[in-house]
């Protein structure tokens, strides 16, 4: 009785923090501009199931495919089993769901295959980045708490996946003594092979603080996990499904046209034009802190995993410019967690605190992209870093009249010449008598 | 061009004749005097298929591209307006066009702008000429040759014209190679987002020479371009390996107007 108490008081307490902290990171997100991306609801389900579900961008590079696709499919079914675990705790009973007779033994069976395939994919995972040393996990932006992150989630997985196996093993043998409570049900196709005989050993007593201690430590550990989640870049396991549903649909050269500038631009033209009733004069351009780019911006940034496959095919990153799309989007959710502390800290306002994006993302780094959509095409879970390099331009540009001087005298040529290039524009068609 | 009279819209007008498609030059292929060789080769392979077609002439003006990927919206709006004045002036339905960034930003920027058009970039016209039998290929001018294709942004992850170039390529008779990085993973030429016109931020290495590290690799006799930037950008790095007397870099259209003798 008394576990029960304690089972559904931790349910609780877990459920609260993780809804808190994912309200925050929903908030935050909110603090983006509007943007309408709920157009062709069919194409858009099509691409969540195909790019979320599927996972069809991950299998370019069929290794890290195989090993991700085990541990996806283990985190989505392994938690059918979670299911029980929750009600067995509610209630007191165990293996509730063993009424399901064969059809429960075999998936019991194939949750520990998964399990085993899992704990054996995180090891590869470990050995990629800390043996093998994979050149897309080495970069600058993953010193400090990247690295740390990406270490402890894997590590987390091991033990979860350890502990799951271990729990199986002790009721099997505790079933097969016949002990009391224990009843016989499910397959134990990995664990009994690989803990059993090192269980047998020990006495019915031992097996029981065994198999309790596994599970509550299996069940603490998904709370403990669950938690983590909105901190960490493991939060993909759920914005990924959204993410990929409001996914661009236009082609990816389609950049967007600024509608404040096109009311000015048509004013410039043509100071005669009627003006809109109510029209406001826009007051800012581009992107000079999170909150001017779009909700879409935002979820993008707390989406990103910062697996680098992005930073991997960006053709500036590959010959030594600073430029790195997977940082792009990891500072954008570090400032945008800044913005959301700060917001926190002052009664629901935003205090000035002297800083924006570009305190974040240098000059170097923005000036440095051919906006060739490489890293678009890249990411598995459709992020667009290119976008926000581009917002952030237009605001260096129109707003600070700070582009590079080769780029202003580009503009000034178009200007006066309607080329790049210094051509006289009556020689447009000389070709034509050449 | 001594064997026929490209017109101008102007010149259509004036004599009452219908225009069927606009050849939308763009400023590389208008100044840049290795890209005028690819307009010319269009302007040629379009008087072969016997197409009526016309261009802007001078009443072009930069589409705005780069200003806008170098985050100048407001210059980009200008020139767009002004262009799709012309443009709808003339009652332009269709056009054609050899560079990428011209096509893309026709394409896809405009009609929000409004200008509507129906924008084809000329590997998509002529790999259509060829299989309507509009125009023909003759003889094996590329027998034996190893052709690779160098995919534009602009044109392959932009707007998913992956194919069209390939099959032209194939139906000249030369064996299609493919670089280590192709179609949807192919590297960037370091020209697109405004780079053509300004240094690269500092690194280790220039982009045009990283694929000009593909490019020898693949070993061709002739790197297929379909833009006039990346044929710039390529030429350099062939040049900078010192390969420029074993490796042609050719645009699509020189090398259909080769084939067909024009």
């Amino acid at each position: 009785m008394i576990a029960q108490i304690l089972f559904i008081a931790l349910c609780g307490v877990a459920t609260y923090f993780f809804a808190k902290n994912v309200g925050k990171i929903r908030r935050n997100i909110l603090l983006g501009k509007d943007i309408d991306l709920t157009d062709n609801k069919p194409e858009r389900w099509k691409t969540m199931l195909k790019v979320a579900f599927g996972q069809t961008k991950m299998a370019v590079r069929p290794v890290p495919f195989v090993l991700h696709f085990i541990v996806y499919a283990g985190f989505i079914l392994i938690n059918i089993e979670v299911l029980e675990i929750l009600i067995d705790g509610i209630f007191g009973t165990h293996r509730v769901l063993s009424f399901l007779g064969p059809v429960y033994d075999v998936a019991i069976g194939f949750f520990e295959i998964l399990a085993f395939g899992v704990l054996v994919s995180c090891i590869v995972f470990l050995a990629r980045r800390y043996i093998v040393k994979l050149a897309r996990f080495q970069s600058p932006e993953l010193k400090g708490f990247a690295n740390r992150d990406a270490a402890t989630i894997l590590f987390i997985e091991i033990i979860l996946m350890g502990a799951l196996l271990k729990m199986n093993a002790a009721d099997q043998i505790l079933q097969a003594r016949g002990i009391h409570h224990y009843i016989a049900a499910g397959s134990f196709p990995i664990s009994s092979w690989l803990v059993v005989p090192i269980y047998n050993l020990f006495s019915t007593e031992t097996l029981i603080y065994t198999e309790r201690i596994a599970w509550w430590f299996h069940i603490i550990g998904i709370f403990l996990f669950m938690n983590y989640l909105p901190f960490s870049k493991h939060f993909h396991v759920i914005m990924a499904f959204p993410n990929t549903w409001y996914s661009n649909l236009k082609a990816k050269g389609n950049l967007n046209n600024m509608a404040s500038v096109t009311q000015e631009v048509k004013l410039m033209l043509d100071p005669s034009a009627v003006v809109p009733e109510g029209y406001e004069p826009p007051t800012s351009f581009g992107v000079k802190d999170v909150t001017d780019l779009t909700w879409k911006n935002l979820m993008d940034a707390y989406t990103c995993t910062e697996c680098g496959r992005c930073t991997s095919v960006c053709p500036q990153n590959q010959t030594g410019k600073v430029l790195s799309p997977r940082k792009i989007m990891m500072d954008t959710r570090d400032r945008l967690d800044e913005v959301g502390k700060n917001i926190d800290a002052n009664n629901g306002s935003f205090v000035d605190d002297q800083k924006n994006l570009h305190s974040y993302i240098s000059e170097a780094e923005l000036w440095a992209c051919n906006t060739c959509n490489a890293c678009v095409e890249a990411c598995p879970i459709n992020i667009n870093p290119m976008e926000i390099i581009v917002e952030m331009r237009r605001f260096k540009v129109m707003e600070q009249s700070s582009a590079p001087a080769p780029i202003n005298s580009m503009f000034t040529n178009m200007e006066n010449n309607q080329a790049p290039w210094q051509f006289s524009p009556m020689d447009r068609a000389n070709w034509t008598q050449e | 061009m001594s064997e026929f009279r490209v017109r101008t819209m102007a010149d259509m007008m004036a004599a009452g004749e219908e225009t069927e498609i606009l050849f939308w030059v763009g400023c590389a292929g208008s100044f840049d005097e290795r890209a005028q060789k690819i307009t010319k080769a269009v302007a040629k392979i379009l008087h072969a298929a016997g197409i009526k077609f016309a261009i802007l002439g001078t009443e072009e003006a930069c589409t705005g591209d780069p200003a806008k990927r170098a985050g100048n919206e407001f210059l980009f709006q200008m020139m767009a307006m002004q262009n799709i004045e012309t443009l709808n002036a003339y009652g332009i339905k269709k056009i054609v066009t050899a560079c990428p960034h011209c096509f893309n930003t026709l394409k896809n920027e405009y009609p929000s702008l409004g200008g509507e058009y129906e924008v084809l970039h000329h590997t998509t016209l002529i790999n259509q000429l060829l299989s309507q039998g509009k125009i023909s290929i003759q003889g094996g001018a590329f027998a034996g040759q190893r052709i690779t294709y160098h995919d534009s942004c602009y044109l392959g992850r932009a707007n998913n014209i992956y194919e069209a170039p390939r099959e032209i390529i194939e139906k000249l008779d030369g064996a299609l190679v493919e670089m280590k990085r192709s179609k949807a993973n192919g590297l960037c030429c370091g020209a697109g987002g405004a780079q053509m016109f300004k240094e690269a931020e500092e690194g280790t290495k220039e982009v045009n020479i990283e694929r000009a590290d593909d490019m020898l690799e693949a070993n061709p006799n002739v790197v297929a371009a379909a833009c006039p930037f990346c044929m710039t950008m390529l030429r350099d790095g062939i040049k900078h390996h010192n390969k420029e007397a074993e490796i042609e870099v050719k645009d699509i259209a020189e090398l259909v107007a080769t084939a067909m003798d024009l």
